[in-house]
């Protein structure tokens, strides 16, 4: 293991080790299957319905709207995917800078015969409203939007947008995974504005990789992804992942406790950091929306970001040049391209994503790395373009 | 699925199990469900001359909640008349055992079983129904 | 789950765990393995950016040759799931949809698990027509009445390996023979077969096979499918996202969960054959303890058959009472997943059995944990209480005084 400092919050989090303590008599001694009615059963029972209460109660939600899933993916898939199934096709809305667990749902549909329009972004990533509001005046039948970007860490305006929706008879989904723990989430009063259907994922909080949820209004019917044995009230069948369920409420109970206290650390940490990167020449992207407190994606003119980040790796700095799970394609972020950012800039992008336990002092190491690197790097590419 | 502890106590303790020879005198037995339903009750009462049913026994194929059903009718109808016995409705026995929804059949039938043995009685006796 | 002492000596665990088939204790050599990666080796595999994504990465494909070789399979056949009903939605919908064009039709079995039978539901509500074979009354498809089940627009068939119920062993090495011969995507459910029966994917003409890990003392959330490469079986992803798993299925890889997979299976590969005898032994004893209790029926046949399960009904006595009597005994009467529900056992009825034996059964699923004083207990245990209950049931009574109740007409209620 090298002495990483960990910068990529938002494409996991480290386990939080209360979180692990809670996880771990689920992984030896208490092992029964919860829809056993024996004593181990009814005990791994009991413990799904706990988890399921504190994560309710993290976000504003009824116990009874908390459906358990394998991923945050999975939660996106099921609404979107869920959801349409039971409608006869017509169109479908999302924003241009959703994750493409969103995406890539919603094209699928999209080749079902479902008419996909993307709500268009302005050049500080958030989602205009006029052109929101002539989209959803053709009334699209589920309109989804994130509340937090998870490259950028840019806000939408969920409450307005899904109010626009209800007014226009259209369901609302939106992708919070990136917003749990970071900002406050109040299920009840997004629901009250429109909001139907939630995404939430533990490992993005300090909880285990394994376990995720739908928050659900259940006010539209939707077909389950998976079939078989009726677990998590016929939404989602398959044995529960108890120790990560478990870990997963726990999780949410300690963010929802210290979400003031880490995101003020964080804001403050980031707004070093930024300052520090503009002074090294550095555009921030999103700065002039409002963003989740620790992210900040920027990029260095003239350096492909895979580069940069790779010679930040050596240096001890683990940050990511996209979202995790696209990392491996070569093509500019589609975040970066719908806010209007040339391609070539866009390729240099680097996403830092920061968590209550990183430092000031890693802050500052991680500039004066950058600076070393950069200025490294610039003399290579001066080479090249010479050769 | 979790019992509530009245369910239990008749459960582990049942109240009255057993059979009374069918030819002895005052004798009635009731006998409702299916097999295939997945109870069987049998419930017989030994009424005196004074037609008052002077004690009750049980058998019962079933869940834990037919069984506490059943045991607790025989305790309910001793002492009691004829006409008090078939005033005892399913809804007390599901109260008094707290019964989940899933469960209000086994009080069903432990009523039947009570209009059962009555009827048998009258039949055997030669009363009217 | 308190604890008593037996003997004097002896420390016996209660409730005594004979569930083995609804789900394994994790063994603690795979909870030590996955430690690390809940705790230092915390990246996200698809991180590929930095060294603690490439170790979580690393750790990954290490877990997927493991569970490739105890059913020898090539590393790049096998898709990571959260589970083996996920596994079996994903191989049904995905086969189904990719091959649509070629037909419509599915053969599959009245015993399968829950998660092949509703998945069939769902297809046949998006235009499928799905055919359900009878079995055997020992519980074995009858391989004529799948050929003659079989039309020139089926394009897929689903046979599970090891019946969760029942324990027994359906013939699919042949049913593989006639899908191949006819061009049909053949699935096989082996939730519970892999590490209990030997798995040769390089002989058994399977396409996609479901594979589970909490049933063999591994994690809960983690599964598998294996998706043949060659002849190349193709399928529909049913969740999009970051193209995880070669597109197959999306979602964040939970790192922890597929390194105590790779590890349980591992230790299958590796304890297999000796496990087996002990089991076998176990259950054996089990058989031997109870076998002269008049009316006692085991369910399903015995030859063909994992030495792990012992399903048996014994009658005139009511499935759920039993267990509530046996509540020092982890047992399960029907299927784990259908337990909440008090419909008679679905597979047992498939098999012939009457309603009232259906309702009369235990299903007793041995594992590696298991001790023969925890078996002496469990047979000392069950002939007092299905004694008392006989006591109690009045069919009993009936029965012993001659009555024969199939004569007797019921009162419907």
């Amino acid at each position: 293991m090298s002495a990483s400092v960990y910068f990529d919050h938002n494409a996991t989090t480290p386990l939080d080790p209360a979180v692990l303590e809670t996880m771990l008599p689920w992984l030896s001694e208490c092992f029964g299957n919860p829809s056993s009615r024996h004593e181990y059963g009814r005990a791994a029972r009991r413990a799904v319905d706990d988890a399921r209460e504190k994560v309710a109660a993290a976000v504003g939600a009824q116990p009874s709207e908390v459906i358990f899933l394998s991923s945050g993916s999975e939660a996106n898939n099921l609404f979107i995917k869920g959801a349409l199934e039971r409608l006869t096709p017509g169109g479908l809305a999302i924003g241009a800078t959703e994750h493409s667990c969103v995406v890539r749902p919603a094209e699928q549909m999209a080749r079902r015969g479902w008419r996909l329009w993307k709500l268009p972004v302005g050049p500080d990533g958030r989602i205009d409203m006029a052109a929101c509001a002539e989209i959803v005046a053709r009334k699209p039948s589920l309109v989804s939007v994130m509340l937090a970007n998870n490259e950028t860490g840019v806000l939408q305006d969920v409450s307005s947008f899904a109010a626009l929706a209800r007014r226009n008879d259209c369901l609302f989904h939106t992708d919070a995974i990136q917003a749990l723990g970071k900002i406050p989430l109040d299920f009840r009063a997004l629901n009250a504005a429109g909001v139907n259907a939630m995404a939430l994922s533990a490992h993005k909080l300090g909880g285990p990789k394994g376990a995720a949820a739908l928050i659900f209004d259940k006010r539209a019917p939707i077909e389950p992804l998976v079939a078989g044995g009726g677990h998590e009230r016929g939404l989602r069948a398959g044995t529960e992942n108890v120790a990560a369920i478990v870990g997963f409420g726990e999780a949410c109970e300690r963010a929802a406790r210290n979400l003031s206290r880490n995101a003020e650390k964080t804001r403050d940490l980031r707004q070093r950091l930024e300052k520090g990167l503009i002074a090294l020449g550095a555009p921030v992207f999103g700065r002039e929306a409002e963003r989740l407190p620790n992210t900040v994606c920027f990029a260095a003119p003239g350096i492909d970001g895979e580069t940069l980040v790779s010679w930040l790796d050596r240096a001890g700095f683990a940050v990511s040049s996209g979202s995790a799970c696209s990392s491996d394609s070569p093509e500019p972020s589609h975040v970066l391209l719908a806010m209007g950012v040339a391609p070539d800039l866009a390729r240099g992008a680097v996403r830092v994503s920061l968590g209550a336990s990183n430092t000031t002092d890693q802050v500052d190491a991680f500039l004066e790395a950058a600076r070393m690197t950069l200025s490294q790097l610039k003399k290579l590419t001066a080479i090249a373009v010479c050769q | 699925m979790t019992y509530s502890s009245k369910v239990m106590d008749h459960y582990e303790n049942p109240r009255n199990v057993g059979s009374f020879a069918k030819d002895e005198e005052g004798v009635a037995t009731g006998m409702v469900g299916a097999p295939a339903c997945g109870d069987v009750m049998k419930l017989q009462i030994k009424v005196n001359k004074e037609g008052i049913i002077e004690d009750a026994r049980f058998k019962t194929y079933g869940c834990g909640s037919a069984i506490a059903s059943s045991s607790l009718v025989t305790e309910w109808v001793k002492g009691k008349t004829l006409n008090q016995a078939l005033e005892i409705k399913n809804t007390q026995i599901a109260d008094e055992l707290a019964l989940p929804p899933v469960k209000i059949h086994c009080s069903i039938l432990a009523e039947d079983a009570i209009k059962a043995a009555v009827a048998d009685y009258r039949k055997k006796s030669g009363e009217p129904l | 789950m308190k604890e008593k002492m037996k003997g004097g000596k002896q420390m016996l665990k209660y409730p005594i765990y004979l569930d083995s088939s609804a789900t394994t204790r994790v063994d603690p050599r795979v909870a030590e393995k996955m430690i690390p990666y809940l705790v230092e080796i915390y990246g996200n595999p698809a991180s590929n950016s930095h060294t603690l994504g490439w170790e979580a990465e690393t750790a990954v494909e290490t877990a997927r040759e493991e569970v490739a070789l105890l059913i020898n399979a090539d590393p790049r056949e096998i898709v990571w799931t959260s589970g083996a009903t996920e596994s079996d939605n994903l191989a049904l919908k995905g086969a189904a949809a990719f091959y649509s064009g070629r037909g419509r039709h599915i053969v599959t079995v009245k015993t399968e698990h829950k998660a092949i039978l509703d998945t069939c539901r769902d297809l046949e509500r998006h235009g499928y027509e799905v055919t359900y074979l009878d079995v055997l009354p020992n519980g074995l498809v009858d391989l004529e009445n799948f050929k003659k089940a079989l039309r020139p627009d089926t394009v897929l068939a689903s046979v599970m390996l090891v019946n969760n119920e029942i324990g027994v062993i359906q013939p699919v090495e042949e049913i593989g023979e006639i899908c191949r011969e006819k061009g049909i995507v053949f699935h096989v459910d082996a939730a519970q077969a892999a590490g209990k029966v030997g798995i040769d994917l390089s002989m058994l003409k399977a396409d996609l096979v479901s594979l589970s890990a909490h049933k063999i003392y591994g994690p809960k959330g983690i599964g598998a499918l294996f998706i043949r490469r060659k002849p190349r079986v193709r399928i529909e992803a049913q969740m999009h996202g970051g193209g995880h798993e070669r597109g197959f299925r999306s979602g964040t890889l939970p790192t922890h969960q597929i390194v105590g997979m790779g590890e349980a299976f591992r230790l299958a590969r590796m304890e297999m054959a000796d496990e087996n005898r002990h089991i076998r032994a176990l259950r054996d004893k089990l058989l031997k303890g109870i076998a002269d209790i008049p009316d006692v029926y085991v369910n399903g046949d015995l030859e063909h058959r994992v030495p792990h399960n012992l399903n048996v009904s014994f009658a005139y006595v009511e499935g759920e009472s039993m267990l509530m009597s046996l509540k020092n005994l982890a047992v399960s009467s029907g299927s784990a997943c259908t337990s909440a529900s008090l419909e008679p056992s679905y597979v047992l009825r498939a098999l012939g059995r009457d309603d009232e034996l259906a309702h009369s059964s235990i299903r007793f699923t041995l594992g590696r944990f298991n001790t023969e004083e925890e078996i002496d207990y469990a047979v000392k245990e069950l002939r007092e209480k299905i004694g008392k209950l006989r006591d109690m049931s009045p069919l009993w009574e009936m029965v012993q005084s001659g009555v024969d109740l199939s004569r007797v007409q019921w009162a419907a209620h």
